[in-house]
């Protein structure tokens, strides 16, 4: 899933100061799995933002409403009725939905009231790690199920580096080495003879190097 | 192993003799004084100067231009280049620079991360590894081709040196991941710093029952310490350094004033003890910031007159 992270409220606070009815959009998808950005999150945001502003002595709308996602246009839709309610919209979804709600309604400035993080996993409640940059040619196949793009802080494709330690990497001792772990794990898959194959250089047209990108699927378009 | 290049280096290890290589940091402004006084110290001593490229990723001079100064010092550089900070357009690039000023040795690394030095907010690139970047290398001067597949006017003519650290975990990968850069094109290894020989030993003997010493030119990683304060801070704070605890505790039971001498001891009688072991082809000394004890430690060591090649 996208892992996304809360915006310090001062952050929030300073970018919706000014106006005097908001709408607090969140997403059902990803941001509420990692409790950024769901229902709750939205309530807990649009009670602080209502508190901020009686404090302020100020009268604002503060509405609450969450979708189920954010980047569809069909859910989406659903808000088309009541957007022109509001002066602005901050939206818990990821960046994804961010920008496919300022696509959507041109006239309604949009904020992000999470940081989107990386593609991740819930390891356990409270902590998110990082599995995937979407390269756009999973090598994975190779790699013993480990990805040295997203793992490895050099992204090193024959690795580990000089600097692995104790299993762990030489940018933090929080940080497993993702070579360590790819060599433990083929050694475990009986395939330890696999690590001394050089990994040729990596087309990076596909990640962001290539600029924007898309996937067209035309026997699924309608 | 024949002659492959007109890198001294190479010429010297193909000869059979124990090379000597020592290094100079660019400095951190453009004061070429600085690269000059520091490759004065040590030249006649050694028969290649490495220049690190950004070490510990502090800004610094551009490793490229120190190696022409010391080129128009009439030296022998090897220049250092990590992957870090360049794409694969601007290290072929680099590549064809330093070949057109005749720099003929070349040591591909991938860079220590950035958020050790001094821009730790940047951008890292890593379009290429280590292992790529020999092989890229050798492409380009074997094959006179760019990675694109274009003919090179004029392929560079450099000597292709890796680092191999036999200290970093996981250990059992240590002697083939030697066989890996060797087969990426690694004609000469400059290791990490020694100070736990018994381990370096015993990666030397795995390497050479592997035959892996007979491809390529191993040479030696020693830096003298200064102090047990730098002894403890390499055993504890540099990630992948072998520190062990007897070294320390050498350093630690001399009275201060006294250790300097001690670190430099400890060296010479690292090298003398390396230089015995089948498959040493030479010693890198790098002495950080202590540039004017090189000659010292090579003349003790048994490592001076430097031999004549050309």
């Amino acid at each position: 899933m996208i892992v996304a992270d809360k915006k310090p409220i001062e952050e929030i606070i300073d970018i919706v100061k000014d106006f005097s009815k908001l709408l607090v959009l969140g997403c059902n998808e990803c941001v509420t799995v990692c409790e950024a950005g769901g229902k709750k999150e939205v309530g807990i945001l649009a009670s602080t933002l209502r508190m901020y502003f009686l404090n302020q002595g100020r009268e604002a709308k503060v509405d609450e409403i969450t979708l189920e996602r954010q980047c569809d246009h069909e859910y989406l839709e659903e808000i088309r009725d009541v957007i022109d309610q509001y002066d602005a919209v901050v939206s818990l979804a990821c960046g994804v939905g961010v920008q496919f709600m300022a696509e959507k309604y041109q006239a309604t400035p949009v904020y992000p009231g999470v940081n989107t993080c990386f593609l991740g996993a819930t390891e356990q409640r409270g902590l998110w790690t990082e599995r995937c940059q979407a390269c756009g040619q999973c090598i994975l196949a190779y790699t013993g199920g480990i990805c040295p793009v997203s793992r490895c802080a050099k992204r090193l494709l024959n690795g580990p580096c000089g600097g692995s330690t104790n299993g762990k990497c030489e940018i933090s001792k929080d940080v497993d080495c993702a070579w360590q772990l790819i060599i433990d794990r083929l050694k475990s898959l009986g395939r330890l003879d696999d690590y001394e194959k050089i990994f040729a250089i990596k087309d990076w047209s596909t990640d962001r190097a290539g600029g924007p990108r898309k996937v067209v699927r035309e026997d699924v378009q309608i | 192993m024949n002659v492959k290049t007109p890198s001294k280096l190479e010429k010297i290890m193909v000869a059979g003799h124990i090379a000597v290589t020592s290094e100079v940091g660019p400095p951190r402004g453009s004061d070429p004084e600085a690269i000059i006084a520091k490759a004065n110290l040590i030249k006649d001593h050694v028969d290649a100067i490495n220049v690190t490229d950004n070490q510990t990723s502090v800004t610094r001079m551009c490793s490229l231009a120190a190696c022409i100064r010391l080129k128009l010092m009439g030296l022998e550089p090897v220049l250092q280049m990590v992957t870090r900070d360049r794409n694969r357009i601007a290290l072929q690039s680099d590549i064809l620079g330093a070949a057109s000023f005749d720099i003929h040795n070349m040591l591909c690394l991938s860079g220590d991360h950035q958020s050790f030095g001094d821009c730790a907010e940047g951008q890292n690139v890593h379009d290429l590894d280590s292992m790529q970047l020999l092989q890229t290398l050798r492409r380009m001067r074997d094959d006179g081709k760019f990675l694109g597949g274009a003919d090179i006017n004029r392929p560079p003519r450099i000597f292709a040196g890796a680092a191999a650290n036999p200290f970093a975990d996981p250990f059992e990968i240590r002697v083939p991941r030697l066989a890996k850069k060797i087969a990426a094109g690694a004609e000469f290894i400059q290791t990490q710093c020694i100070y736990n020989l018994d381990k370096f030993e015993e990666w030397m003997h795995l390497a050479r029952e592997r035959g892996l010493t007979e491809k390529v030119y191993i040479m030696a990683g020693m830096t003298p310490m200064k102090s047990v304060g730098m002894a403890r801070y390499m055993k504890n704070r540099v990630p992948g350094m072998d520190v062990p605890d007897d070294v320390v505790k050498r350093m630690g039971d001399t009275p201060k004033e006294k250790q300097p001498e001690e670190g430099i001891k400890i060296c010479i009688e690292a090298i003398q003890r390396l230089k015995a072991v089948e498959g040493v082809k030479g010693f890198h000394i790098m002495a950080i910031e202590w540039e004017e004890k090189v000659s010292e430690i090579v003349e003790a060591a048994g490592l001076y007159p430097r031999p004549d090649v050309e």
